[in-house]
């Protein structure tokens, strides 16, 4: 394998992503012994921070300052990219909203492939590689295989590769800015307007009773209300129940909505998609209660009760109410 | 001998003859309500058609029943009982008023016929029927004025308040009823101080009372008072009648004709177009109401018709739970706006003005949920159903229809069920029914005698299967032969066309009858009161269908059904009608009489609010599916009342009845204290089978 | 504004239960209904709103055989004006890469200020809008929730970011977006809209009419192949609390005070 493997490295805040050292793992997988090379866009001292932490990842970081950088803009960073990779190069993203803006029209201009949200691969044979994706919203799963001598493009799905540790000695920063001058795009980024803030803060919770498309309807509420301050907890929610309307957005746990931390998680009615399951994070202890025992909470959950949503959460509250 | 005072016909008003001013005053005043009512008629003319003549026996018998003899009047019985006093008021005294008017030109008038013995009895009464109509009036001032009836109350959003009309009218009447008495009164005066007193004075009438009062009163005075009390009569009579078809006492004229035309036949919608047959449907530019020109004439005079009883909305379900539909308001908002496009002077409106958006806002229309307590209370017949199927209809057409109904639609479409389940598992709740039952398949090439239609929610849905293997087992226990359609069924489609997706409801029916006829069974059973109603109703050239509860009651009293005596305690039941069994289908008995045929049980009614006054549950099919705005759940409502009554437990004849009242027992916290049944589990329950009653479950009785 | 909208018919897996052959070579479809992706719906009414406002057509184009014009229908009953098949035997086992060179050369071959497509369909790849305007050489932005038309021929445009935020842009015409769910209400099409397009004329282009090299699009030309479907076999998964509501209530009661669920 002589291609040569990139990283495309997330950050926000100066703070290199939880992904990155994902990246770094599954790059040397990919392409065992070849050179892996972290690519960090941005602008100002920030990345500065962050190319120093991807060199504890990656042996070798490139780095693009540039005002036009500052926020990350796809349409920029496809000029950029197309111009600096080599031929046949494997650049690797995370899959987040930018690498879904930015991967496919990339793909096209270095004549590569395109494997987006893998959440597997097997170690390439000679130049094949066999990856595995999710089809039907998560409901299966495919093996393709891609020839990578042309180069690829691939994204992978967060937390579905173990991180890497850091390296032995940091790797070097070569300061790349140069080739980030005279970038022009036709889309021009104006601001981030932020999601509204309801009344409570879900990413600060330590407990949450989440609930779902389960819960049947906008006045079964009370049921999870009630047994969430039964636990001294807060209602979070997934995404079908934001579009139902039945809960404001700013209680989506998922990768559109917010992302939490808690240490207790009771799953109520959700069946677990991996969008929803990808806004939790920090590993904590799940419950899931769902009348279909083939929900794919069951699977991520330590603990599950196969039941239905309105007649078990009550009988739970008072239980909680009786223990204290 | 000549009368103690100069009559209006003789009189004279500054040296004219008087006679000619009152033979101006009644000739402006019919040319003008003429005139009137041309422009109030105007609307109709341009209305959409509708089918009403026809069938003038029913239509008779039901201007008899509910115009003469005021039979939904009672119904609010205070209100009802002074509404019937001033109703047969003005009957009685319409002749007088007709007789009075020509008085002020022909001299010593008397209508044909009503000259000798049978005249002097009909001016007692009438001067009895004054007195009566003049205290209901107090009476009902006083309502207005002080004691306020809820139902009168005008909300916020409908704009002001309509107590000053119903204050001026009672007022106008009021007037019409002392003027009178004053004319009487004063010629009752002038004789006695003759020395004649006329005969037939009814005490504590108003000449009675007011002759009386004028004991003292001059000659001159009298007759001066005399000819001001008939010019005040005549000028506020027509004053009234040209001001009757402004406001809500249209209804005094269009009330006969309203109920001549009114609805015969509960629980149909009409058709898209009347005249318009089902092949005709597709080269129809556009489909239901959109503006109001698409209302049928009838529809138009249901909305002059409106007395603003308020009633309707009384008992509306959607309304008592705060979602946005009242439906008096429904009708009084038309009204108004046919009073704009439609003014008496100038042209009526040319541009299109839509409804939805304008007077009527999207969810108030998809808040009904057809249940019929409106039409049901309505003393004038007005129709409700009809105008919000069309409503919806110009709706579906326009695309407007709430994302909630959108994938239940499109799922039926698909899938022929509103959750898009697979066709192939349809009959797939026969496998729960227990042994000894043989639930034949029609899809699968097999012969029975009997249909049992059973619809998708209770195929489906993981609950309501319990109602069809229940029916299953009480119907193998009476010894039918019946099977059901299973995969070759689709949904009835009784909610789909209601809701106003008439095409989609069309394939339905299509698809269903000839899989029904294919079938070759000789009636239909159903345990869903909705697929009931569509069948007999939406549906055309079926055999005979039943409901379940007719079924059953028919097997126990003929002996073809045991049950098993009860051992424990006696519990007390509520019978919930559903609205498409009972208000819609009039099928109140038979249920009632299954329960009572059943040992261990005693059972209560929620008073006043049963029968056809039964409260809607929440509404079926496709009302599953969408989200109101509303303050509280119609179950809710529902299970309290039953609670109310003493009941533990409420037995329903409808699988959504079962689905709402069950999910209302929870969010209400009534669990453990009532509990919801269908009346065919209740009565699988208590069958007698070796090993007691509920053995042969495969499911396990309901806990 | 003249707007192409590119739709997809796909199972609809909303109450479907998705199973894998047990060749492992593809879905099982005999029980499958068929509708237009999601996100592709939306992206029409998207467009049908953007040409009310704006003056123009609505062109609705689809890649695929036969049973796909039912869809480019059902589009052209909400409102879209036009309809568009590309259809070859040629086209068949095309990858993303594969639909977008057809699809370009269907852009190229009429005047279309703005070409819409749904952000992703059933494969969840997401990559045909990103590619189409890559070899258009157009602007792209993709999971878009808002769009506001500017003067001088612009957007203003949001994007769904993570968090719930919104990515606020300007983008120049013409471009390609791609849509994201929520961003409008669907209008319904019922079966009578359907029927009164029934017998409307849809153009169909196959590979000669569009100019296409045959070694760009079908199967030969995909850079990613699908080997097989599979369901990867169940983990240990949760352990799942037997006994009455009572008792597992008080153990999971047990359970949460050790993890610090009790506040």
């Amino acid at each position: 394998m002589t291609a040569q493997v990139f990283a495309f490295i997330p950050h926000a805040n100066s703070r290199i992503d939880d992904a990155a050292p994902e990246l770094a793992a599954a790059a040397r997988q990919l392409a065992p012994g070849a050179p892996v090379t972290a690519l960090v866009a941005g602008d100002g001292a920030g990345v500065e921070a962050v190319c120093a932490e991807a060199g504890r990842f990656f042996p070798e970081v490139w780095k693009f300052a540039a005002a036009e950088l500052a926020y990350p803009n796809a349409e920029l960073l496809r000029p950029l990219l197309s111009r600096v990779l080599p031929r046949g190069a494997i650049v690797l993203f995370s899959h987040n909203t930018l690498a879904m803006d930015l991967g496919p029209g990339l793909a096209v201009k270095l004549d590569a492939a395109y494997l987006p949200d893998i959440v597997a691969f097997e170690a390439p044979e000679g130049q094949v590689l066999r990856a595995v994706r999710q089809e039907f919203n998560g409901q299966v799963s495919t093996h393709v295989a891609c020839d990578l001598s042309g180069g690829a493009v691939i994204t992978l799905r967060a937390g579905c590769f173990a991180a890497s540790e850091p390296l032995a000695a940091a790797g070097r920063v070569v300061d790349r800015s140069a080739d980030a001058q005279g970038l022009a795009a036709r889309r021009r980024f104006l601001e981030v307007v932020p999601a509204e803030v309801g009344d409570v803060d879900i990413t600060k919770e330590e407990v949450l009773v989440s609930v779902g498309r389960g819960i049947g309807d906008k006045e079964n509420l009370p049921v999870a209300e009630d047994l969430a301050e039964a636990l001294g907890a807060v209602v979070s929610c997934s995404r079908p129940v934001v579009d139902a309307k039945w809960l404001d957005k700013s209680r989506q746990v998922g990768t559109s909505g917010k992302t939490v931390k808690p240490k207790v998680y009771l799953a109520l009615g959700i069946s677990g998609s991996f969008q929803h399951m990808g806004g939790i994070k920090g590993n904590p202890f799940i419950v899931a209660v769902n009348k279909n025992p083939k929900a794919p909470i069951f699977q991520v959950a330590q603990v599950g009760v196969v039941a239905d949503v309105l007649e078990f959460a009550p009988v739970l509250a008072e239980a909680v109410r009786k223990a204290r | 001998m000549e009368p103690a005072l100069i009559p209006p016909a003789a009189a004279t008003l500054a040296g004219f003859p008087a006679r000619l001013v009152f033979l101006l005053i009644p000739a402006v005043g019919v040319g003008l309500f003429a005139w009137i009512l041309r422009r109030r008629i105007e609307p109709l003319l341009r209305a959409a058609p509708d089918d009403r003549f026809n069938r003038y026996g029913e239509r008779v018998a039901a201007v008899l029943r509910l115009w003469l003899a005021q039979a939904r009047q009672p119904r609010y019985l205070l209100a009802g009982v002074l509404h019937i006093v001033v109703f047969f008021g003005f009957l009685i005294l319409g002749a007088r008023s007709l007789q009075l008017v020509v008085l002020g030109f022909v001299e010593g008038f008397v209508l044909p016929g009503f000259g000798g013995a049978f005249g002097a009895a009909y001016h007692a009464a009438k001067d009895v029927a004054a007195a009566a109509v003049l205290v209901a009036v107090v009476v009902l001032a006083v309502r207005r004025l002080v004691f306020r009836p809820a139902r009168y109350a005008v909300p916020e959003r409908y704009g002001k308040d309509h107590t000053p009309e119903a204050i001026l009218v009672l007022g106008l009447i009021a007037t019409l009823l002392v003027s009178e008495g004053l004319f009487e009164a004063s010629l009752v005066a002038a004789e006695r101080q003759l020395g004649r007193p006329l005969q037939g004075l009814v005490p504590l009438t108003l000449p009675w009372a007011l002759a009386a009062l004028l004991g003292g009163v001059s000659r001159e005075a009298l007759q001066a008072l005399h000819l001001a009390a008939y010019t005040v009569h005549d000028l506020t009579f027509f004053f009234f009648l040209c001001f009757l078809p402004f406001g809500k006492h249209f209804h005094v004229v269009t009330s006969l004709f309203n109920v001549f035309f009114m609805r015969l036949d509960p629980g149909t919608v009409k058709p898209v177009r009347h005249g318009v047959g089902e092949a005709g449907l597709d080269a129809l530019e556009t489909f239901g109401v959109k503006r109001f020109e698409d209302f049928t004439w009838k529809h138009m005079l249901d909305f002059y018709s409106c007395a603003d009883c308020g009633r309707c909305s009384d008992r509306c379900p959607a309304n008592r739970v705060g979602r946005p539909l009242s439906p008096r308001f429904v009708s009084i908002k038309a009204r108004d706006l046919c009073f704009r496009r439609y003014p008496l002077r100038g042209r009526p409106a040319a541009e299109p003005e839509p409804l939805i958006g304008g007077i009527y806002s999207e969810d108030e229309i998809w808040s009904c949920t057809t249940c019929g307590a409106c039409e049901e209370e309505c003393p004038l017949g007005i129709e409700y159903i009809d105008k919000m199927v069309d409503l919806r209809r110009g709706m579906v057409d326009d695309g407007l229809v709430p994302q909630s109904l959108q994938k239940p639609l499109a799922a039926i479409e698909k899938r022929g069920n509103p959750w898009g389940k697979m066709e192939k598992k349809r009959g797939d709740w026969v496998l729960g029914v227990g042994e000894g039952c043989r639930v034949k398949g029609f899809d699968k090439g097999e012969q029975a005698e009997v249909l049992y239609f059973v619809d998708s929610i209770t195929s489906y849905d993981d609950r309501m299967q319990k109602i069809a293997q229940a029916a299953a087992r009480v119907f193998c226990a009476a010894g039918l032969d019946f099977g059901i359609l299973g995969k070759d069924e689709k949904d009835s489609g009784h909610e789909v066309r209601r809701f106003g997706e008439e095409m989609l409801f069309q394939s339905l029916k299509e698809h269903n009858t000839e899989a029904i006829r294919a079938s070759g069974a000789r009636w239909i059973v159903t345990t869903d009161p909705h697929a009931y109603n569509a069948l007999r109703k939406d549906y055309r050239d079926l055999p005979p269908v039943r409901h379940a509860s007719e079924v059953i009651l028919e097997a126990l009293r003929a002996g073809r059904l045991a049950l098993a005596p009860e051992a424990d305690g006696v519990g007390t039941c509520v019978y919930h009608d559903p609205c498409y069994l009972g208000r819609h289908n009039r099928l109140y008995d038979a249920p009632r009489q299954v329960i009572d045929r059943l040992p261990g049980l005693r059972r209560v009614e929620m008073e006043g609010n049963c029968r056809d006054r039964s409260f809607c549950c929440g509404g079926g099919g496709l009302m599953l599916f969408y989200e109101p705005e509303e303050e509280m759940r119609m179950g809710v409502v529902r299970v309290k009342m039953a609670r109310e009554a003493g009941a533990d437990l409420v037995v329903a004849a409808c699988p959504f009845c079962l689905v709402n009242l069950e999910d209302a027992i929870k969010v209400a916290g009534l669990e453990g204290e009532l509990e919801a049944v269908d009346l065919c589990e209740l009565v699988d329950r208590k069958l007698a089978r070796p090993g007691g009653p509920g053995a042969a479950n495969g499911q396990g009785g309901m806990a | 504004m003249n707007i192409l909208v590119c739709v997809k018919r796909v199972p609809d897996t909303a109450e479907n239960e998705i199973e894998v052959r047990p060749d492992g070579t593809d879905i099982r479809r005999e029980d499958l209904v068929y509708s237009v992706n999601e996100w592709d719906n939306y992206a029409v009414e998207e467009a049908i709103q953007i040409a009310e406002r704006t003056g123009g057509t609505v062109t609705v184009a689809t890649v695929g055989d036969a049973d796909a014009e039912e869809v480019v229908r059902r589009e052209m009953a909400m409102g879209a004006q036009q309809g568009l098949m590309l259809t070859d035997p040629a086209f068949e086992g095309s990858d993303g890469r594969g639909v977008a060179e057809i699809l370009k050369a269907a852009v190229q071959r009429g005047r279309y200020d703005l070409v819409l497509c749904g952000a992703q369909a059933d494969d969840g790849a997401g990559q045909v809008g990103g590619m189409l305007a890559a070899l258009l050489d157009w602007p792209y932005a993709s999971l878009v929730n808002r769009i506001e038309v500017l003067e001088g021929q612009r957007l203003r445009i949001g994007r769904e970011i993570e968090g719930g935020n919104q990515e606020v842009s300007e983008i120049e015409l013409p471009c390609v977006l791609s849509i994201q769910t929520g961003i409008n209400e669907p209008r319904y099409v019922g079966i009578r809209g359907i029927r009164k397009v029934a017998s409307v004329e849809i153009p169909a282009l196959g590979a000669s009419e569009l100019g296409l090299d045959p070694s760009r699009v079908g199967r030969a030309a995909c850079r990613v192949r699908k080997l097989d479907y599979f369901v990867p076999p169940a983990g240990a998964g949760a352990e799942i609390l037997q006994g009455s509501p009572e008792e597992i209530a008080a153990r999971l009661v047990d359970l949460l005070k050790a993890k610090g669920g009790l506040k």
